[in-house]
């Protein structure tokens, strides 16, 4: 069953096809999308991001009631079938607010996996790719930003901004690209002792042009995958920093705030929704993205070629 | 081994004092030494005075400096909030955060080697199905839902349901009023932050030893310690277990930073008055001296969890040679 570990675009037989029926070529764009389709959990966390993206991001229009619309004769209600979530002591309804919550809760992991993705990848190829002095400091100053603890820095960080929504992006992504940046340097590492990136630098292309253009390109599996758990790992965090009063501030809102918010009634049994529904939320984002990325993994995985 | 040992802390130390230097400026950068002047008669006299009197007026890496000296001396200065002794207020903090992580430390390490090794061992079973399920919920929880989850499903819904006057798990401090010790008292108060702090490194961690243990089960001196006849217990716990323990001290010795943050969020759910509630309370009261030497004790006692785990390292595997 073993095929070998091939690089290049050529297709390779299929094993699991029957004997005497013969050869199936297969591109690596058929095998990647065979071998993440195989994950059934892969596919219903798809549908589960693309209900709570829709969801969230369609809150002005789906949203049964306005963001922060109070109504006071309302307040305390359960869960029902008018307000699914229930509704807080101000009367907001909660299903609006979790919409609502949710789009900055995304938009936040988005953007804070995209910057701290470019900054982990460049700070990684290029410390691999030039060595010597550049990749010491280089990797002395990811692993020192490994040895903070980054909770405690980054509640520190967003005291110095202003505890908007942009800085805090910029200051998560700040302080979360250690981990790509070690990936990223251990595959510059092997892949510039490629035969490839010694012909084009033979044939003259600029360092610029062989990082981005033959050694980056090489990588995209593993950027990807880690990309993707990058994502989770920021709406979490975002979510926790919140929690702790160090997040988006009202009337912004966030799931981790809102979290926060109902923080006193994790004491109380009949408003224990208040708590349910928005960490719910969260879990249920967190999951699913950690299953995509692990189908991706699989499916760009180098090593199985199946 | 000595050696060994000197040379690493040796090594150390410039990275603590990098670091010391980055929290200083962004702690400087957060907390204005001036904010109480600021508003009162003369505010710019004296607060001139004031910026000659505290040193502001030099760069920041002269006060850096000025400040490391005094550290190393032992003089930690004194809080902007309480005006105690830092050094004091660490050491009070410090204890009931060493309690958590202790127990912490060692629920986590102990249940995730087993229910690892009883699902690589188990491979495909239904109680590895299981686990596995368990797992993934367990790594995408934040620390902070499951705590109140946890406050939800085991404080308040059993004393509701079944009418207690008390509850059996208590969800505030680590003693109840008046009682001290290794009672009853403090392990109903502890099994739920303690909780909190071990589910997320449980399930990452169970992980982490299911693979390697399979990956050592499938090797080939297991193989032949099987096929001349040792017993199967004997194969996995002297020659599967050990070897998968390796990698294991890898990974745990890496989440030390990450329990830190646990530690914060933990304390301040189930009020306890360790370090990670002495950190929220000195960030929202701007008591600079104190968040000072926060993060130089934290530092170092990720630090030190690194280079215990190395010292781990050479004691799990002959073959390592630390030179």
């Amino acid at each position: 069953m073993n095929t070998p570990a091939m690089l290049s675009q050529r297709p390779i037989e299929d094993p699991d096809l029957a004997p005497g029926s013969g050869p199936v070529m297969r591109t690596n764009w058929q095998l990647f999308r065979r071998r993440f389709f195989r994950h059934k959990m892969a596919l219903v966390s798809i549908a589960v991001l693309a209900v709570l993206m829709v969801a969230c991001y369609g809150a002005p229009w789906l949203a049964p009631y306005k963001q922060g619309a109070q109504n006071l004769l309302n307040s305390d209600l359960g869960p029902s079938t008018k307000h699914w979530f229930g509704t807080d002591d101000l009367g907001r309804d909660q299903l609006s607010e979790v919409m609502y919550a949710g789009r900055i809760s995304l938009t936040i992991g988005l953007a804070v996996a995209a910057l701290s993705t470019i900054v982990g990848v460049t700070v990684g190829a290029v410390a691999a790719y030039f060595g010597g002095a550049t990749d010491q400091s280089l990797s002395a100053l990811t692993d020192l930003f490994l040895i903070l603890p980054d909770l405690a820095l980054l509640a520190v960080a967003v005291l110095i901004f202003s505890q908007s929504y942009t800085s805090i992006v910029v200051v998560l992504a700040a302080l979360g690209w250690m981990y790509m940046a070690r990936i990223v340097r251990a595959q510059v590492l092997s892949l510039k002792e490629k035969e490839f990136v010694e012909a084009a630098r033979a044939s003259g292309a600029s360092t610029t042009r062989i990082l981005i253009r033959h050694i980056i390109p090489n990588c995209v599996g593993t950027i990807m995958v880690n990309a993707t758990l990058s994502i989770a790992l920021a709406i979490s965090t975002e979510a926790t920093l919140s929690f702790l009063g160090f997040g988006v501030q009202p009337p912004q809102n966030s799931w981790g705030r809102m979290l926060s918010d109902a923080e006193a009634y994790a004491n109380s049994s009949s408003r224990f929704y208040l708590v349910l529904f928005p960490g719910l939320m969260l879990l249920l984002t967190v999951l699913a993205v950690n299953f995509l990325g692990d189908a991706l993994r699989d499916a760009l995985d180098p090593q199985s070629r199946r | 081994m000595l050696r060994y040992l000197a040379r690493r802390m040796l090594g150390s130390i410039p990275v603590l004092l990098v670091a010391s230097f980055i929290t200083f400026w962004l702690i400087r950068r957060a907390i204005d030494p001036l904010a109480k002047y600021r508003h009162i008669r003369d505010a710019e006299a004296i607060m001139a005075q004031q910026r000659k009197a505290l040193g502001l007026n030099h760069p920041v890496i002269v006060q850096w400096w000025s400040w490391l000296t005094h550290f190393v001396r032992g003089d930690w200065g004194t809080s902007a909030r309480t005006s105690d002794a830092v050094s004091g207020m660490i050491q009070h903090a410090l204890w009931p955060s060493v309690q958590l992580l202790f127990w912490a430390t060692i629920a986590s390490v102990l249940v995730a080697l087993m229910l690892g090794t009883y699902s690589a061992v188990k491979q495909y079973s239904a109680g590895d199905y299981f686990f596995t399920g368990l797992s993934y919920l367990g790594i995408a929880m934040p620390d902070f839902f499951f705590a109140l989850l946890a406050i939800g499903a085991l404080v308040t819904w059993p004393a509701v349901h079944f009418h207690l006057n008390e509850p059996i798990l208590y969800s505030i401090g680590l003693h109840t009023e008046g009682e001290s010790g290794l009672s009853l008292d403090y392990f109903r108060h502890l099994a739920l932050p303690v909780l909190t702090l071990t589910f997320g490194s449980v399930a990452s961690w169970s992980r982490f030893h299911r693979s390697a243990m399979l990956d050592v089960l499938n090797a080939d001196y297991v193989r032949t310690a099987r096929a001349k006849g040792v017993p199967r217990r004997q194969v996995i716990m002297r020659h599967a277990f050990r070897n998968a323990l390796i990698p294991f001290t890898t990974v745990t010795a890496l989440d030390t930073a990450f329990l830190i943050s646990g530690v914060i969020v933990t304390e301040k759910i189930f009020s306890i008055s360790g370090m990670g509630q002495a950190f929220l309370t000195a960030l929202g009261a701007g008591d600079a001296p104190f968040l000072l030497a926060w993060f130089v004790i934290t530092s170092v006692a990720v630090i030190a969890m690194n280079l215990l785990t190395d010292v781990a390292y050479v004691a799990l595997d002959p073959r390592i040679r630390l030179s």
